[in-house]
């Protein structure tokens, strides 16, 4: 599991190794690690069928299809890591395992106002970042991954601006009450009419 | 197994993930895998205002455990060859059970 990643070769079957170095001798094959070129695509100049391998329905090697390698790819960037309880933590991802367990390095947790939250006239949203350090994340909590542009890091939300940490903490500590009760509200009535909703009493932010 | 190879055929084609918490991320699918985890490429989220945390955010690994829907571009899902695999599979799990 530990080298794969969707622009790697498949294991080559049996019986392939010796056309390979042929085509190595002859200067025909890719440099490894090659970006983005699916390698269902090698030019079989003497195509035999005990030699070739089995033909594959799809143009992408079987391993592009396991969690490893879509994280493989994530490994070392930075990415925003959004998690069941609404955090957004940004970080370095530094290791992860199959069930998307987590571990980010130089962690910032960012909370977010939306606008109007300490009244009429805040007319842009908030936000400030706090050092975490480093995070190991069970996996269970990940709602999603998103690696970010890096052009587009330094630049603030659109609608939003960089705030004093205090005061969005506070701002952002009302929200979650002002959601809270909002949600119970909710549920309560959705209870009434029979409903039992698909995360009762956890809300997914 | 049936949804994990179904979804692979729509492996660079561009779909709507709605999450658990009503985010809608639409993106080119560029990974799939046992679990349902996605991977999407160029993503845009819909209503995007509403999500400042996803804005420099280019491409996403959602876990599939939080999935509510894919939405699907119609033209894409052959519908007869899907029910065929389909009862195939069911098929299949009914021999198993035997």
């Amino acid at each position: 599991m530990e080298n794969l990643s969707i622009s790697d070769h498949p294991p080559p079957p049996p019986g392939y190794q010796h056309q390979q170095q042929q085509q190595q001798q002859h200067g025909g094959a890719p440099p490894p690690g090659g970006q983005g070129m699916p390698h269902g695509h090698h030019p079989h100049p003497h195509p035999h069928p005990s030699l070739g391998r089995p033909p594959q329905p799809q143009h992408h090697p079987a391993q592009m299809f396991t969690t490893a390698a879509q994280l493989l790819d994530l490994t070392d960037k930075k990415l925003m890591v959004a998690l069941r309880d609404g955090r957004k933590l940004l970080g370095i991802l530094r290791s992860w395992d199959q069930f998307a367990n987590l571990v980010l390095q130089n962690t910032k947790e960012r909370i977010f106002v939306p606008p109007n939250t300490a009244g009429p006239d805040q007319t842009k949203g908030l936000y400030a970042d706090i050092e975490r350090g480093i995070f190991l994340v069970r996996g269970e909590n990940v709602l999603l991954l998103g690696e970010i542009d890096l052009d587009k890091d330094d630049d603030a939300p659109p609608g939003y601006e960089l705030a004093d940490r205090k005061l969005v903490e506070e701002l952002a500590k009302q929200k979650k009450q002002q959601d809270k009760l909002k949600e119970k509200k909710k549920v309560r009535k959705l209870g009434v009419e029979g409903f039992e909703g698909e995360n009762l009493g956890e809300m997914l932010l | 197994m049936l949804f994990f190879s179904f979804f692979k055929t729509l492996i660079d084609h561009e779909v709507t993930v709605e999450l658990k918490n009503d985010i809608r991320i639409r993106g080119v699918l560029k990974s799939v895998d046992q679990y349902l985890n996605i991977k999407l490429d160029n993503i845009q989220v819909v209503d995007e205002l509403q999500y400042p945390h996803l804005s420099a955010v280019k491409n996403v690994f959602i876990r599939g455990s939080v999935v509510r829907y894919v939405h699907l571009p119609s033209g894409s899902v052959d519908v007869n060859l899907l029910e065929d695999a389909t009862r195939r599979e069911a098929a299949n799990q009914a021999g198993k059970g035997k």
